[in-house]
């Protein structure tokens, strides 16, 4: 089993087929992170960079954990200690990580593309761990993993997306992946920042929060990203919590069980409030815990992809 | 691909299995503190079968392991395809355990390897044993089993094909060549 790229730049082009076989080997390594040593020597003698241009914590240190789990050699490169501050370009980074010999690099930019440009210029296999407010779609695989674990089917779910759509990757691999797999999306959210864009995709624009809480069987709640604020795009944050929040209130009205999602880090009591996120419907740890698993299952298939044409039978 | 011979039948693989059933509990004294693991696609079956017979011989149960080793193959960087990673089950602690390793056919050896790292990371057993239905030579590791169905010298274009009955509808073992 192969997946058909060698990167994994976003979901927009990812078949169902490669995508159930990320899910379906990601349960077998979230079975590997139970064991007493939950770490197998697969990856011994791999390289993988870890470049982020731009400050993560949580899509780093999973990465960096599924690496390590797998005994692959991993060495991060973070912006502020990068030669990037020192005037060097991109090109140059990237012809840089070439000249070492890598076999993985996993980046983070805040340009749209910056996994694509590098998947043209440098010969390892390129995971993008988010670029600008285009694709993440690891983190939109954790989720699918984490609603197949709590949900019979992702066929016909109905999935709606809250928050500021126009800036998020999240939101993008996730509509991408959800549709792929047969699942109905809705988002929600302010209108300044739902982009035209999701209707022609597929998905249902729920412009009142309720309405979409009535209708959902999963709610998946962006961060409000508070630097945005004052940029007009919405008046104020208690003027979203108001129009926009995930309450108990609101939640308590829902017509059916919701599942509640959030790919973190959490603003309790703006975007959602603190009884919702730990409430039984909550599975927001589960997508942590998940996330170090789908990342294992890319790295494994990933490696597969590339490897020397001499087959040799084992028995 | 041609079928040159059939090495055993239905009832000869069953006889085997039981004569295998019976060494190891003369070797391990009856089945406290055994444990039987098998690999897959086949040695999990095979395990299962004997422990079955184990429970009509010694009236006991004894616990059942699967191990998949694709994580700890030493050739994966190396195939173009890479293997379908499945799920090892070993839900009880395996730590001073008497360990039998089940497999259908033992070639060279580097399966049975990676089976041994494999069990280190789930803990320190008291004894790890090999049990095979067919060994065929051609060993590339000094690895020996402890309980052998049969002893088969094969070329090395040769293939042995085991069917079960669970997994493929019969039972049954032939040599072919390639």
């Amino acid at each position: 089993m192969q997946l058909q790229s060698r990167h994994l730049l976003g979901l927009e082009n990812v078949t169902r087929d490669d995508i159930t076989l990320i899910l379906d080997t990601a349960v077998s390594f979230k079975r590997v992170l139970e064991r007493p040593i939950p770490k197998v020597p697969t990856l011994r003698g791999k390289t993988v960079v870890n470049l982020f241009f731009e400050p993560s914590t949580r899509t780093r240190i999973s990465f960096e954990l599924a690496e390590k789990r797998l005994s692959a050699d991993s060495v991060n490169f973070s912006a502020s200690s990068s030669s990037l501050k020192k005037g060097e370009t991109f090109k140059d980074t990237a012809r840089n990580i070439e000249s070492m010999m890598i076999d993985f690099v996993v980046i983070r930019h805040s340009s749209p593309g910056a996994a694509h440009y590098l998947a043209n210029n440098v010969k390892a296999s390129i995971i993008n761990a988010g670029d600008g407010a285009h694709e993440h779609p690891t983190q939109a695989l954790l989720d699918l993993m984490t609603l197949r674990e709590n949900r019979e089917s992702l066929k016909g779910l109905k999935v709606v997306i809250v928050g500021d759509i126009e800036h998020s990757r999240v939101a993008r691999s996730n509509i991408y992946g959800l549709l792929t797999m047969g699942a109905e999306v809705g988002v929600c959210g302010p209108s300044t920042l739902l982009p035209r864009e999701v209707e022609r995709l597929g998905a249902t624009i729920y412009p009142h929060i309720e309405d979409a809480i009535a209708e959902a069987d999963v709610l998946n709640i962006l961060r409000i990203q508070l630097e945005r604020q004052g940029k007009g795009l919405f008046p104020s944050i208690r003027e979203y919590r108001n129009l926009f929040g995930v309450t108990r209130e609101r939640v308590e009205r829902a017509h059916k069980p919701l599942t509640i999602m959030h790919p973190g880090p959490m603003n309790r009591g703006v975007e959602i409030d603190s009884d919702v996120a730990d409430s039984d419907a909550s599975v927001i740890l589960q997508q942590v815990t998940n996330g170090v698993a789908v990342r294992m299952a890319i790295l494994y298939l990933l490696a597969g992809g590339k490897a020397m044409a001499e087959g040799e039978e084992h028995a | 691909m041609k079928e040159k011979s059939e090495i055993m039948d239905g009832q000869a693989i069953g006889r085997t299995l039981l004569r295998l059933t019976h060494e190891i509990l003369e070797k391990n004294r009856g089945a406290e503190n055994l444990v039987i693991v098998g690999i897959r696609d086949r040695g999990d079956i095979l395990a299962y079968r004997i422990i079955q017979q184990i429970a009509e011989i010694e009236k006991k149960e004894v616990a059942l392991g699967v191990l998949d080793i694709t994580l700890y193959r030493d050739d994966f960087r190396r195939g173009n395809d890479i293997p379908v990673v499945r799920e090892t089950e070993i839900p009880f602690d395996i730590t001073g355990k008497r360990v039998v390793l089940v497999d259908d056919v033992l070639y060279t050896g580097r399966t049975i390897r990676a089976a041994l790292d494999a069990i280190n990371d789930f803990g320190r057993p008291a004894i790890i044993q090999l049990a095979v239905l067919v060994d065929r030579g051609h060993r590339e590791l000094p690895i020996k089993a402890d309980y052998v169905g049969k002893n088969v010298p094969t070329a090395q274009n040769e293939q042995i094909q085991v069917q079960l009955e669970e997994v493929d509808g019969t039972d049954r073992i032939c040599l072919i060549e390639m």
